[in-house]
């Protein structure tokens, strides 16, 4: 590949295609970046800053951030660690996350990413802000008190299904994801089997009836930290 | 020179997080031999007997009894931990959150479908605890030093803590020793 680009991640050299972007190149090279907002279906988002790298010094998203020859990004710091620490924590105390009872536990990638980056409790004090919860589709049903605005329902709906059910309305503190219609979800032309339900990272967006039927044990994160499917093509490489 | 104590409480909590700390096996007897478990239901202690090294406490606040147990912790132990969702969040209590108190209490006492109240009234007696209008983490009641969490939190994890902090060590966490649920 003549045109390839290099570059190091934590002083390892990578190969990149020009045109990728960081998270894209480490993904390939089998170096997980932590983030919650960026998808491989999606075109790159930059909302949730969990993906933040240093790149030559400085800090960026790595989901959005484009390669080039030479530059040197680190990820595994014990600077970033923290940062992405205190994201996470952010939107553990903003929404209202009660793991024991949600259906997503255990294969939710906001609570994957605090075991994995050691998290017991967050250090800020809980808000318990109201949110409502729409349950008038038959097949779906939405939590906004689990809703951690990456926008994966909104970009999803939009980029995969072509249908624009999801938007963002207010700001700050208000902001929250609403639907393309005047009333609730039903009387959107939401399906059950859109790639925006799919795509939801945590107990925000879920189907009915679907709900506890793997065992605790053997959910996605339960003995495998999140990350570790893209850790595995560096093992395989070697 | 005397063993340290540890003393625990369960508040708004449904005793699984004692439940966890008996899973700990044959190794309580490694802890007993370390410390003496002062108050506590496991031995139904009712007042301190002295300078307490560990409390921990399960479960939130959902009562005024809750409140002064908790305070009376923190009186008396040097190191204080939430043990567990309920307490460290409000956990299984916390649901009624989003509800007004009095919608909460005529659902449980007058209008739910297997009530049978022939009074027609909401317990009101003076002795029971003053119901409080929300369910509180103890960290906003009190300071809480640490937190373990889990519904219920990993024995290992409640294990490795007491060891830690017993013996002066940081803790060593393995991934599979910190779950939320």
């Amino acid at each position: 590949m003549s045109d390839a680009i290099k570059f190091t991640i934590d002083g390892v050299e990578i190969e990149a295609i020009p045109g990728q972007t960081i998270m894209e190149a480490a993904d390939e090279a089998g170096i997980y970046i932590p983030r919650l907002c960026a998808h491989k279906d999606l075109l790159p988002f930059g909302s949730c800053r969990v993906c933040t790298v240093m790149v030559n010094d400085r800090p960026q998203a790595a989901c959005t951030q484009p390669v080039s020859p030479g530059m040197s990004v680190e990820s595994e710091t014990e600077e970033l660690r923290q940062i992405r620490t205190n994201l996470v924590e952010m939107l553990f105390v903003e929404g209202n996350h009660y793991c024991p009872f949600c259906e997503k536990s255990g294969n939710c990638e906001l609570q994957a990413l605090g075991y994995r980056l050691g998290m017991l409790a967050p250090k800020y004090p809980y808000m318990f802000n109201k949110h409502d919860v729409d349950a008038s589709h038959p097949d779906i049903y939405i939590d906004h008190n689990r809703c951690i605005l990456c926008a994966r329902c909104v970009r999803s709906s939009k980029e995969l299904d072509g249908k624009n059910v999801f938007q963002f309305v207010g700001r700050g503190i208000h902001k929250k994801v609403a639907f393309n219609s005047d009333t609730d979800l039903a009387a959107t032309n939401v399906s059950v089997t859109d790639k925006a339900i799919e795509n939801c990272p945590v107990g925000a967006i879920l189907k009915k009836r679907t709900a506890y039927a793997v065992p605790i044990g053997k959910r996605t994160y339960d003995s495998q930290p999140i990350g570790s499917d893209i850790e595995a093509r560096k093992a395989a490489a070697k | 020179m005397a063993k340290p104590k540890i003393a625990t409480a369960s508040l708004a909590g449904c005793f699984g997080c004692h439940m966890s700390l008996l899973d700990i096996d044959d190794r309580i007897l490694k802890l007993v031999e370390l410390v003496d478990f002062d108050k506590s239901p496991v031995d139904d202690i009712k007042k301190f007997t002295g300078r307490i090294a560990v409390g921990l406490i399960e479960g939130g606040c959902c009562n005024e009894e809750n409140v002064h147990n908790l305070q009376y912790f923190r009186e008396n132990c040097d190191i204080l931990i939430s043990l567990g969702e309920c307490a460290i969040i409000g956990g299984i209590p916390a649901m009624r959150n989003n509800i007004p108190l009095k919608e909460c209490l005529d659902e449980a006492y007058l209008n739910g479908p297997t009530v049978y109240n022939p009074s027609g009234k909401i317990p009101g007696d003076k002795e029971l605890p003053l119901i409080l209008d929300k369910v509180y983490p103890c960290s906003e009641v009190v300071k809480m030093d640490y937190h373990l969490p889990g519904c219920p939190p990993p024995a290992d994890l409640i294990w490795k803590a007491l060891v830690a902090l017993l013996e002066n060590k940081p803790m060593d966490l393995p991934y599979e020793v910190i779950k939320y649920d």
